[in-house]
């Protein structure tokens, strides 16, 4: 067995998704290809021949690369995926908009966002905003799949000497281009690799009082998340969204506050090892999930949780 | 231009999912059943879209049971002006969909499919994907804005660090994200007019079109179950118990 594995980067740097999913391909068990396509990307090629597994990294140095254009990606991962009994991605935006087109262009189904192998070809994926988890089993000859990153610990990044070889560009999409970007600007640590969180929900009532949670956060080394209905209110952008139409995080510590925990919330947080939950509703359902519960007005704890963060 | 909407009958988002007891699948028996809330985002694009002037027909397709016919009829109350039910009491994996949609696409020459980025019972993420693929249309998923420039859109995304745009060349595939509009709901004397739209049903063998799967369910079960831990008296117990006990920070 061999499987290929797209790599996600970006200013040089391998995102650490990748890490991830090398885990899950190892796990899988075989050897481990990664493709690396984008403008000028040596370097990372470089960097990604010593994560610890990886047999070899096969590089498509192009400019239709730069902005991971789907049609573009998707071309290029059929033109190398022979020969490959499963082919990997994140189940990141970047690897959702290409994994799928991958399978569909080999006539088989894609398998999304796994959180378990449980052979090579029966793998476990959440369903129903993760209130039921799916075993499905594959008899594809070819497996696709998505790999839902906070489920496998990362591959270590340093130890391993793959062999690096250029390879052919596929023919770009002359229907797509990339326009610009809106990136959030931000010193503290993304949202889904953050070892701690600090997410808000309505009970915050405006956007200005997120910068509460900015400076809790600030003191944690934290990242700033919050609930769809803090989103759907227009209090922060949809980036910072943690549920089941947002993004999904583990980290070590989920702090929840003024978050009800409504299943689709829950669905993206419920995996972090230990969660407190700060509401002045007793009987809000985060409680249910939380390690640690306050039962206090935020506006109260907040300002109290700072001064005790510098003691 | 015509545009074609895709409208997934799915489990209410308000209703709690149940794993049946023999572990086969979810509970859908006598529960609320509503249409995928992506979708009718998508709906609501396609019929301000045309509302604008930028598009003459909306098609809503539903692929699924006969009672999909109620989820078609909900759009229809919506705005959009007739409905294709592609009936099948299977549940077909999103590549099965996606060849029923080209076999659609082939019939019908839209400028522009709207699809809901996920459905909420598979949350799969992989339909307009791979419609895009099997067709060659242009691909535009998790849209949080849709501009028509001529024959092409311009279409700002959501991505994982913020947003981004792109611009695809029409016929396009475009998937919806939460923050694309707010759909309407459908007025009363809407609902009744709907009941004259036109719904044609079709049946899945009559397509032609090969819905065989390499994906087996093996079997469903519940998540493992968090334990409620303990509630603190303060704010000064929280910190030491994350300081101390939980060892976080």
């Amino acid at each position: 067995m061999s499987i290929l594995i797209l790599v996600e980067h970006e200013e040089g740097e391998i995102r650490p998704a990748t890490l991830n999913v090398v885990t899950a391909g190892v796990q899988i068990g075989g050897d481990i290809h990664l493709l690396v396509a984008g403008n000028d990307v040596a370097g990372v090629a470089e960097k990604a021949a010593k994560i610890a597994g990886v047999a070899k990294v096969m590089v498509a140095d192009n400019a239709a690369y730069t902005h991971e254009l789907a049609e573009n990606l998707s071309a290029l991962v059929i033109k190398h995926a022979e020969g490959y009994s499963h082919i990997l991605f994140a189940a990141t935006a970047a690897g959702k908009n290409v994994m799928p087109r991958v399978a569909a262009l080999l006539d088989v189904s894609g398998i999304s966002d796994i959180i378990e192998v449980k052979g090579d070809d029966t793998f476990v994926r959440p369903i129903y905003a993760g209130n039921a988890l799916a075993t499905v089993k594959s008899t594809d000859s070819i497996k696709v799949v998505g790999v839902r990153t906070t489920s496998f610990d990362s591959a270590e990044a340093e130890g391993g000497s793959a062999t690096v070889e250029n390879v052919d560009s596929a023919d770009a999409s002359p229907l797509v281009s990339f326009v610009g970007q809106e990136l959030s600007q931000s010193d503290r640590p993304e949202l889904t690799s953050a070892n701690i969180v600090v997410s808000g929900g309505r009970g915050m009532q405006n956007g200005e009082n997120f910068s509460m949670l900015d400076d809790i956060a600030e003191k944690l080394n934290a990242a700033v998340g919050a609930s769809r209905a803090a989103v759907d209110a227009g209090f922060v952008p949809n980036e910072y969204q943690v549920g089941q139409t947002g993004k999904v995080v583990a980290p070590d510590l989920y702090v929840a506050v003024g978050i009800s925990g409504a299943i689709q919330h829950l669905a993206g947080m419920k995996d972090s090892k230990v969660i407190v939950a700060i509401n002045k509703d007793e009987e809000a359902p985060i409680f249910q999930v939380a390690d640690y519960g306050l039962v206090a007005d935020l506006f109260d704890a907040l300002p109290e949780l700072s001064a005790a963060l510098d003691s | 231009m015509k545009i074609i909407v895709g409208v997934k009958r799915v489990l209410d988002y308000n209703v709690k999912a149940r794993v049946k007891a023999d572990k086969s699948g979810i509970e859908l028996a006598n529960v609320k059943m509503s249409m995928n809330p992506f979708d009718e985002i998508a709906v609501e694009e396609a019929l301000r879209i045309k509302e604008a002037g930028n598009a003459d027909e909306v098609i809503a397709v539903s692929i699924g049971p006969s009672q999909s016919q109620e989820t078609i009829r909900t759009a229809l109350a919506m705005g959009a002006d007739r409905g294709i039910l592609i009936e099948t009491d299977e549940l077909l994996e999103p590549l099965a969909i996606a060849k029923l949609f080209r076999h659609l696409v082939e019939k019908e020459q839209p400028g522009l499919v709207l699809l809901g980025k996920q459905a909420i019972d598979n949350d799969s993420n992989q339909t307009g994907q791979m419609l895009s693929a099997l067709t060659g249309m242009a691909q535009a998923t998790f849209a949080s804005r849709v501009e028509i420039d001529g024959d092409s859109l311009k279409v700002t995304r959501e991505v994982d660090s913020g947003l981004e745009s792109i611009k695809v060349q029409m016929p396009a595939i475009v998937t919806t994200d939460l923050r694309l509009n707010e759909p309407r709901y459908a007025k009363l004397p809407n609902i009744m007019k709907a009941k004259k739209k036109p719904l044609e049903t079709i049946a899945v063998a009559d397509t032609g079109v090969n819905v065989s799967s390499g994906l087996e369910v093996v079997e469903v079960n519940d998540p493992p179950k968090r334990e409620a831990g303990i509630i603190v008296g303060s704010v000064a117990e929280l910190v030491d118990k994350l300081r101390t006990e939980a060892k976080v920070i």
